[in-house]
């Protein structure tokens, strides 16, 4: 088994309205009840838009901060998942799935061994 | 029977070198480590061989060499990921000496498919295919696609890396997944024999290398996959598109087309073999693009003269084409048949409305029309798009001289 990042690409600007953003929610419920079920469920979260990021460098023993994301672009990671799977051909077919209850591009991307424990 | 050299040692690894290889990647788990050892073997070969001759199951001998060194190797290196000894001591205690030739071939499907995942790009599943399946090196590949060899060094260690990292899986897709996996690795091979074929851009219009790598994939696909009619139908129009090299060139390296082809020059024995597959196919019936293709390039390998061409049969045969895979290059084929059905007039009628502005054989065909039809100005302004669009100086030399024999 080996642990993938499914990372969510959404879009920039305002959050869609209840009627567009429900049905998805309800999508995203349920597939994550069954990778609860499947024993491939790791973690799963979505962000607060991307306006609420800070960035942090320390260089020379000093903090430096700057407000917003850490890329300037049109699409930030809006959420991701955490899975178990066999192999990347499994890691797809759930990347798939959630491609399709989120509507939006999803990037899969293993761990290193069997990720920071 | 001594005395070997070395040339020979390396065709047959060559030969040999997919079957070795994929075996070797189920053992170690591991493509680099499967390759590692292969290289150990030819270096085993070297040394020995010379003085022994080259033994009589020569597959076996490798395989089994390989593996040792593989198994060597992997308890000589302790910093080696245990799993991979511990498997390597499995494999070791539970195979014989021989592989059973249904086991080697299941490991060849395997390593087509992994190179072939569509998790790669398709530049990429190339490049792999005919490293680890058609035995290529590094720098024949590079050279075949005119890519510096660091680019195309890079490109399969970042490309094995993949496959490894993301565990891209070794094996033969369930039924269900089979038909889109199979249609992009017949895609792979396609693409190699297309560049072979019509090198996209260099100097020289077929890079025969390429065409016979192609070919010696499509031979092992439809060894493998016997019960897949498109596997054949690609086999098929490999061979009769190849029968046909001899006469597609002059000797100064110009391009003939089918129409001019001096057909005496055509390799009868490919035609015949091809043209067996299409028959076939015929009788399976389950017809598929690979298949319609060779279907049709059987019509023309038919005709001893391109007056004797039944043009009609290649019409209904691209009506068929469009019927179960529809696109606007198979209409512009189509309209190229229906040009000597119903004249040029009609041909073209079919053409102006496709959305194909970027390829250059929509270009090169609508001149060829808009000048039979006697629009020259029409014809000598598409004669330059379809030049501004062609990288191949074979081919732009022809386009040239058609534009230029407007005016005479």
């Amino acid at each position: 088994m080996a642990l993938y990042l499914l990372s969510i690409y959404q879009p920039d600007g305002p959050i869609p309205p209840p009627e567009v953003l429900g049905p998805i929610m309800e999508d995203l419920a349920a597939l994550n009840r069954q990778l609860k079920a499947s024993g491939s469920w790791v973690f799963a979260g979505g962000l607060h838009p991307p306006s609420t990021a800070t960035v942090i460098r320390v260089k020379d023993g000093e903090t430096l901060m700057t407000d917003g994301p850490f890329v300037e672009s049109k699409e930030h990671l809006g959420g991701f998942t955490i899975i178990n799977a066999p192999d990347l051909d499994a890691a797809l077919e759930w990347g798939a799935r959630l491609a399709e209850a989120t509507t939006l591009p999803v990037e899969v991307r293993p761990f290193q061994h069997d990720g920071a424990r | 029977m001594a005395d070997v050299p070395s040339s020979e040692i390396e065709r047959v690894f060559r030969e040999h070198y997919g079957r070795a290889v994929s075996v070797l990647v189920r053992a170690c788990g591991d493509i680099d480590a499967a390759e590692e050892a292969v290289q150990d073997a030819f270096a085993a070969a070297v040394e020995r061989w010379p003085a022994t001759g080259i033994p009589p199951n020569t597959v076996a001998w490798i395989i089994t060499t390989a593996r040792n060194r593989a198994i060597d190797r992997f308890r000589r290196e302790s910093t080696r990921d245990d799993r991979h000894a511990e498997a390597m001591r499995l494999y070791d205690a539970d195979e014989p000496e021989l592989e059973e030739e249904g086991a080697v071939r299941d490991d060849q499907l395997r390593l087509i498919f992994t190179c072939c995942h569509p998790a790669l790009a398709t530049s990429v599943q190339v490049a792999l295919t005919l490293r680890l399946l058609g035995g290529l090196t590094t720098t024949e590949i590079a050279r075949a696609f005119l890519v510096p060899e660091a680019t195309m060094a890079q490109r399969l260690v970042r490309a094995k890396g993949k496959i490894r990292d993301a565990r891209i899986p070794y094996r033969v897709p369930n039924a269900s997944e089979l038909p889109g996996r199979l249609r992009a690795v017949l895609a792979v091979v396609y693409l190699i024999f297309n560049e072979g074929y019509a090198a996209s851009s260099g100097d020289r219009l077929i890079r025969e290398d390429l065409c016979a790598d192609a070919i010696r994939l499509g031979r092992l696909l439809a060894e493998l996959l016997p019960d897949e009619p498109e596997v054949q139908g690609l086999l098929a129009l490999m061979l009769l598109l190849e029968s046909r090299r001899a006469a597609r060139t002059t000797a100064g390296g110009a391009v003939v087309l089918l129409a001019d082809q001096d057909r005496r020059l055509w390799d009868r024995e490919l035609i015949v073999e091809g043209q067996a597959i299409v028959r076939q196919c015929l009788a399976r019936n389950e017809p598929g693009p690979y298949q319609i293709q060779a279907a049709i390039n059987a019509v023309h390998s038919d005709a001893s003269r391109v007056e004797a061409t039944d043009w009609r049969q290649i019409v209904a045969l691209y009506d068929q084409h469009l019927a179960i895979a529809p696109s606007p290059v198979v209409a512009l084929n189509r309209a190229v048949a229906v040009a000597e059905v119903d004249g040029p007039e009609a041909a073209l009628a079919l053409v102006e409305g496709l959305d194909l502005d970027g390829y250059r054989l929509y270009h090169a065909i609508r001149a060829d029309l808009l000048r039979r039809v006697g629009r020259r100005v029409e014809a000598s302004l598409a004669y330059g798009a379809a030049i501004a669009r062609t990288e191949n100086e074979a081919e732009r030399n022809l386009l040239e001289s058609r534009r230029r024999s407007l005016v005479e």
